[in-house]
């Protein structure tokens, strides 16, 4: 029996996406990403200040928020061959790595756990049942017997009032929601204690970025924070330990919640670990960088093809021409009108909505190749690069999470295992976790700095009259983005921002391949095409953020609008 | 079980028994709970402690009006969640996907018809169509205009959805406007900002849930509390705007000192908000971009943030501080010889320390009948 679905819209993701899956015999045989939203953000910026280009890039998404700010102005920073001076380093990175957190930890929780959570189940749950099994695996305080009971009162409460609120029409008793009551009971508790986790995470990025989200600290050159440890309202002794405060708070729910919580979803899922794989290229670039001039990073990136970690071309340089001539874009299957496949710099992209048509043009996302292949991106391709490179603390991390795993099924998880679902879930665990370490790291070279009489924040950037290009790499909490600028006379002629999401979430590409999210939903079963629970699952896994994807127009733009009405 | 009491209530709230306990029943059979006796329990429930619901659209949004909701600590989103509102749909939130959610948002707006508050983010696009924005396969104008009938209140959260914000600066490719714009007959509340303080979000909805009423707006439809004065009126650095004191450049001895940042471009003059007063995130201490060392952007107002260069000098009517500032103790709307403007500001029931003001807010306060004020000065 064949059949078609649309999942429209999908929700618990950044912005607006539909999916749509011809399913035969119980098992996905073809799919299609669509993004359904488009803004035209880089025609605004033609013609602007290349120094005011971040505060609206930075609207692109306010999930992504502060790597949108920091791409674009590392882009003209690269464009003018700028130094950035370490303070600024360091507290772009201190930024990075809080965002980072609180956005792996919200993903995790907030916005895939309902997929395999039972929020209802937990109703039904002992709460000193579930503290014993936690007692096993963690030492959080949150895990008492005290506050499972709490959580359950809580969740009975919408119960008893009938309304379920955000909790209404889920896939509760849905026939693969596999975990026990106390297990799902664990998971709801922790649901609502990463809240507060992630709040901790945006107190530290605010304590450097003035607010959150949409940091507001960033120049080109440098940041606006004045360093001054004798000025009274400036980045000071006392403020730096405020930010040190929140970033101690943010280790003890890594450590012992999320990245248990990861192992516990894998061992009640393991079937998870066998599918979803898609594309097994992966490109990721370096990131955190520990000097003024880029060439040196915390966490190392490359690339690796057909899944084969012996393929692997490290990337350390963001200015590495072998990793800027690979990338190009195509709208071949997108709502545009060119269709040649072209580099970001000459990027065009002109509107052209027709209706959805499978085999033609079906949405705003273009799809982005890398040596005319496709490629996957995220915190997967962040982590198999770093086992690669043998990264000791990424092995341990790792390590830490098999363990938990082991414990509770008495079975290991294979390197390839890790090509999955759950595989890119356990990923951004890990990635979170080494975020988490560095933050701390960061804060501790800032301080260092400080002491050694380096004041600087800011060095004033020097627009030439002549054409310049630039990019600004940077490796978000969704993978690697790109943001590539033309810059003449002093304003931009050209913008175009190559984010995670459209590497991933992007249609068919000039050879008619299947983008990252089409390709891993193939081979999926699908226990009851009514309730499309196996589809989210996988989608969710990638942490699809749309309003990221969708935004491109050219600098020029005549808008040749063909418009059908639905 | 009182259900005759109940039905009493059902008939004044215009619902009838029988759909009533079918709605129950749906309920019962969301979760799994079986036969009649559950049934009647959930009805009694709900009908004594219902929290008021919240129908959550959005346009083309960036998220950050959410994400800000998850950074708010006064209440959290959890309370809010789970105490004091019933959100019964919100794209990012919501467990279900698909027809799934979208059913249950039809089920809400009829459910709940003219009880419900209507949260909009993001702007619309009004442009051919409105294609390019489609939730579920229809112009997301579609589903807001939709949900605008039935809400009791509409709420247009973050600037995109008060006027249009970023998606709507420049050549406005998609032709996106605000709410207001979009629905001119309907009565807007907006809380603009880029994102907006969440804190002033909550207090807005809370305002009206609890004192059935809209807090008092200005011209452009903001709470007054939010909005009602210039960032440049409450902020801790006027002090140095006053007395000459600047920072020029990143990193010079005046932004080392904390000094006034007019120069590298701050809006504030220019911008109303209580962004000093609040500040950001719960952190405390003067943590709001100002606070930390860069120029208010003006993400509040329509004309100034992003139409704005970073560097571009705001708009200040007078800039020039009177030479002698009033005396500390003189009591509101009462003599004083000194300082025209002062007096203006004490009888307008501001704070004391106002000395400049714009062009608007002085004729803000004229329309409201504050005209003696005026006469005294002239």
């Amino acid at each position: 029996m064949k059949q078609r679905i649309t999942v429209d819209p999908i929700t618990r993701i950044e912005g607006h996406l539909r999916v749509d899956c011809e399913i035969e015999d119980g098992v996905i045989k073809k799919a299609w990403s669509t993004g359904t939203m488009w803004r035209g953000i880089e025609k605004i910026l033609v013609g602007r200040n290349p120094e005011d280009a971040w505060i609206i890039t930075q609207r692109i998404c306010g999930v992504c928020t502060t790597v949108h700010a920091i791409a674009s102005v590392r882009a003209v920073e690269d464009a003018i061959d700028a130094e950035v001076p370490l303070n600024a380093q360091y507290i772009r990175n201190i930024i990075t790595a809080g965002h980072c957190i609180h956005d792996n930890i919200v993903h995790f929780y907030q916005l895939s756990a309902l997929d395999w959570v039972d929020v209802t189940s937990a109703l039904k749950a002992d709460p000193q049942k579930a503290a014993d099994l936690m007692a096993k695996v963690s030492s959080w305080p949150g895990n008492s017997v005290q506050e499972f009971a709490a959580v359950q009162k809580k969740v009975n409460s919408l119960v008893e009032r009938g309304q379920l609120g955000i909790f209404a029409n889920g896939y509760w008793g849905h026939k693969d929601m596999k975990l026990s009551p106390e297990v799902n009971l664990i998971c709801v508790a922790h649901y609502l204690q990463a809240l507060e986790c992630q709040r901790n995470a945006n107190k530290a990025v605010a304590v450097l970025g003035g607010k959150s989200p949409h940091i507001q600290n960033l120049a080109v050159g440098g940041v606006a924070n004045p360093i001054n440890l004798d000025g009274v309202g400036v980045l000071n002794m006392e403020r730096l330990l405020l930010l040190k405060t929140y970033i101690d708070k943010l280790n003890d729910f890594v450590e012992q919640v999320y990245k248990p919580d990861v192992a516990i979803i894998a061992a009640f899922y393991p079937e998870w670990l066998e599918v979803g794989a898609g594309v097994v290229n992966y490109l990721s670039i370096p990131e955190l960088p520990t000097d003024t001039k880029n060439s040196s990073f915390i966490m190392p990136g490359g690339y690796i093809e057909n899944g084969d970690l012996s393929t692997f071309r490290e990337i350390t340089t963001p200015k590495d021409e072998w990793l800027r001539k690979g990338i190009a874009e195509c709208s071949k299957h997108a709502w545009y009108s060119d269709e040649e496949l072209l580099a970001p710099w000459e990027g065009k992209t002109n509107p052209s909505y027709t209706e959805w048509d499978p085999e033609g043009k079906y949405s705003w996302s273009k799809s982005v190749t890398f040596y005319d292949k496709t490629v996957q991106v995220g915190p997967l391709a962040q982590v198999l690069a770093m086992l690669a490179k043998g990264d000791v603390r990424c092995k341990k991390h790792l390590g830490d999470i098999l363990g938990v795993y082991k414990m509770l099924t008495g079975k290991v998880i294979e390197l390839p295992q890790l090509h999955s679902t759950i595989g890119r879930i356990a990923a951004r665990g890990i990635r979170c976790a080494m975020m988490k370490d560095a933050m701390s790291e960061q804060w501790q070279a800032l301080i260092d700095n400080i002491g050694k009489g380096d004041v600087t924040t800011w060095i004033k950037p020097e627009i030439p009259d002549h054409e310049v290009h630039g990019v600004g790499f940077l490796e978000a909490p969704r993978g690697m983005l790109s943001h590539w600028i033309v810059i003449d006379n002093g304003k931009i002629a050209n913008y175009q921002a190559v984010v995670p999401s459209t590497w991933n979430a992007g249609p068919r590409n000039q050879n008619d391949e299947p983008g990252p999210y089409e390709a891993s939903l193939v081979g999926t079963p699908v226990a009851d095409a009514e309730l499309p629970l196996e589809i989210i699952r996988t989608i969710h896994s990638f942490d699809p953020c749309m309003s990221c994807a969708i935004h491109m127009v050219d600098e020029d733009g005549e808008d040749v609008t063909v418009v059908k009405v639905l | 079980m009182n259900a005759e009491k109940n039905t009493q209530m059902l008939d004044c709230l215009g619902v009838s028994r029988r759909d009533f306990m079918k709605f129950c029943t749906g309920i019962a059979a969301t979760l799994g709970l079986g036969g009649l006796s559950s049934t009647e329990a959930i009805a009694e429930a709900l009908t004594s402690k219902k929290l008021p619901p919240v129908i959550w659209i959005g346009a083309q949004e960036c998220t950050g009006c959410t994400e800000a909701l998850l950074r708010a600590t006064h209440p959290t989103l959890e309370t809010l969640l789970f105490q004091v509102i019933s959100l019964e749909y919100h794209e990012v939130l919501c467990a279900a996907a698909g027809h799934q959610v979208e059913a249950n948002k039809h089920r809400a707006m009829e459910e709940y018809k003219g009880e419900y508050v209507l949260v909009v983010d993001g702007s619309i696009p009004t442009k051919d169509g409105g294609v390019y924005c489609m939730v579920a396969g229809k112009p997301i104008g579609e589903h807001i205009k939709e949900a605008a009938e039935g809400a009791a209140a509409i709420i247009a959260i973050g600037s995109c959805a008060a006027w249009g914000g970023v998606p709507s600066i420049g050549p406005n490719p998609t032709g996106a406007v605000g709410v207001q714009e979009f629905l001119p007959d309907k009565k807007i509340i907006n809380i603009p900002g880029c994102p907006p303080n969440p804190s002033n979000f909550i207090a807005t909805v809370v305002h009206l849930l609890t004192f059935k009423k809209l807090p008092e707006l200005d011209a452009e439809g903001r709470p007054k509390f939010a909005y009602g004065r210039l960032i440049h009126e409450h902020c801790e650095r006027r002090p140095h705007f006053d007395a000459g004191r600047f920072a020029e450049a990143y990193g010079d001895e005046g932004h080392r000192q904390g000094w006034c940042l007019y120069k590298l471009g701050c809006k504030g003059p220019e911008t109303y908000g209580n962004c000093p007063s609040l500040e950001f995130c719960d952190v405390g201490g003067g943590i709001w971009p100002v606070g930390i060392g860069h120029p208010c952007i003006g993400c509040n107002e329509k004309g100034v943030g992003f139409s704005k260069g970073i560097s571009e000098l705001a708009h200040v009517v007078r800039p020039t501080p009177p030479a002698v500032h009033p005396e500390v103790n003189t009591p509101a709307g009462g003599e004083n010889k000194v300082a025209g403007t002062a007096i203006l500001a004490g009888v307008a029931g501001l704070a004391a320390g106002v000395s400049v003001m714009t062009v608007k807010e002085l004729g803000r306060q004229q329309k409201e009948g504050k005209n003696s004020s005026q006469e005294k000065e002239n």
